[in-house]
């Protein structure tokens, strides 16, 4: 076996086999309100910005006290014109911590899931 | 008793059994519930994958008599179906002995065949059981001392993520550990007078993981890239049985970081021998990582039988 040969002919494949758009295990990225933060104020909602497009069918997003009980929220929606980007829409928050659940799956189906907590100050 | 049969006797009804087991869904990628492992570079991954290494480039430290080794290694990694997953590694070698002429060639072919025993989503938990196989006069056996032998190794492997911790130690929740353990049972005792005695072989490697701590735990404001890196310690030991090799042991210690991005890692590792059988001074160990199941998610990258 030609081993550089071989390499190299391997490199070629796998660099045009990388797409261009994204279609990887989508990662979140970041949150608005940030992961693990304290804010002042209740927020209205929770953006969750991935490193992918994900699937609306098959990804969601869920609050919780952070003892676990399940809050009610409106629908998780996708962000108009960013693919990679979920609203999950609040109900009014008292003063406390909160746990927000997430899973996507992204468009070449592959699924991650993940959680953090944010605190509202009293 | 001859070591091959005692070998089959272990191995045939292990892939027997594994090959029984009706599988379930797993998450491939090395994923467990939050936790994403990474590949890494010393010790086997806890998880089946369809995944590349190519090249691991290891400038070894100097072994006792002085000789110098440089490798250059393949790692091919493909599941068969969701929970079944083959590997087939080959090496070359540049070998370099005082006062001789140095030597090129391939050190040995492997295959290992893996079986995913669970996945614990919760409890960010992952392991399996397999059976590696290194074989016989694929590499320079004369040159650069490649086996004329065979090995059988069954072998479990494992992974368990700390973000279960209570959240009043957030710091401690990034950390996570995978861990293996093997038995070698070669398949001759002895070639030209050398014994090749049975093995046990025990590692572990000790991760960190930023991206958890940033996305899972805390946003502290970590950018690209250092929101994908893992500093890791990976430890590696083998310890002889039998055959004149009773309670010999070694291995070695490497401290490094990888960086995983959407479609390839990138890992860097320093080598320190941990006593003088296992070498001197400090190598060194970089590694190129493809991830064929984003690269490819509708051909290579999918099980080749799923349900």
């Amino acid at each position: 076996m030609n081993t550089p040969r071989f390499t190299l002919a391997l490199f070629a494949m796998l660099a045009v086999g990388i797409p261009a758009a994204g279609l990887a295990h989508a990662f979140l990225d970041h949150a608005v309100p940030a992961v693990g933060s304290t804010v002042a104020a209740a927020p209205k909602e929770v953006r969750l910005y991935f490193s992918e497009a994900v699937e609306p069918l098959f990804s969601g997003a869920e609050l919780a006290t952070a003892e676990g009980q399940a809050i009610a929220t409106a629908p998780v929606t996708v962000a108009p014109g960013d693919g990679a980007q979920l609203i999950l829409p609040l109900p009014p928050l008292h003063p406390g911590k909160y746990r927000v659940r997430w899973h996507v799956v992204s468009v070449d189906t592959h699924r991650t899931e993940g959680d953090f907590t944010f605190e509202i100050r009293p | 008793m001859y070591p091959l049969r005692s070998a089959a006797l272990v191995a045939v009804p292990l892939a027997a059994a594994l090959a029984s087991i009706d599988p379930h869904p797993a998450a491939a990628h090395g994923f467990a519930g939050d936790r994403f492992f990474p590949a890494t570079l010393l010790t086997d991954d806890p998880f089946v994958a369809d995944e590349l290494s190519l090249p691991t480039f290891t400038r070894d430290p100097t072994a006792a008599d002085g000789t110098q080794t440089f490798d250059f290694d393949f790692d091919l990694s493909k599941r068969l179906t969701p929970d079944l997953g083959v590997t087939l590694s080959q090496g070359w070698q540049h070998l370099k002995a005082p006062g001789i002429p140095g030597v090129t060639g391939l050190t040995g072919f492997s295959a290992e065949l893996d079986y995913q025993l669970f996945t614990d989503g919760p409890h960010e938990a992952t392991a399996l059981v397999g059976l590696a196989s290194s074989w016989a006069h694929t590499g320079r056996v004369q040159a650069l001392g490649a086996d004329d032998f065979t090995t059988l190794s069954p072998l479990v492997n494992f992974g368990k993520g700390f973000g279960d911790l209570p959240e009043t130690l957030p710091w401690l929740r990034p950390i996570a550990v995978t861990g293996n353990l093997s038995l070698d049972f070669p398949t001759k005792t002895q070639s030209n007078g050398d014994p090749h005695p049975n093995n046990v072989n025990y590692g572990f490697a000790l991760e960190y993981s930023l991206e958890y701590l940033q996305h899972h735990v805390k946003d502290i404001g970590l950018g690209a890239p250092f929101d994908r890196m893992i500093p890791i310690v990976e430890a590696s030991f083998s310890t002889g049985l039998n055959r004149d090799a009773g309670g010999q042991t070694v291995g070695t210690i490497q401290p490094g970081i990888i960086w995983a991005g959407q479609y390839v890692q990138i890992g860097a590792e320093a080598i320190i021998p941990v006593n003088r059988a296992s070498g001197h001074g400090i190598g060194a160990m970089v590694q190129l990582h493809f991830y064929l199941d984003d690269i490819f998610p509708n051909s290579i990258g999918r099980p080749l039988f799923s349900r």
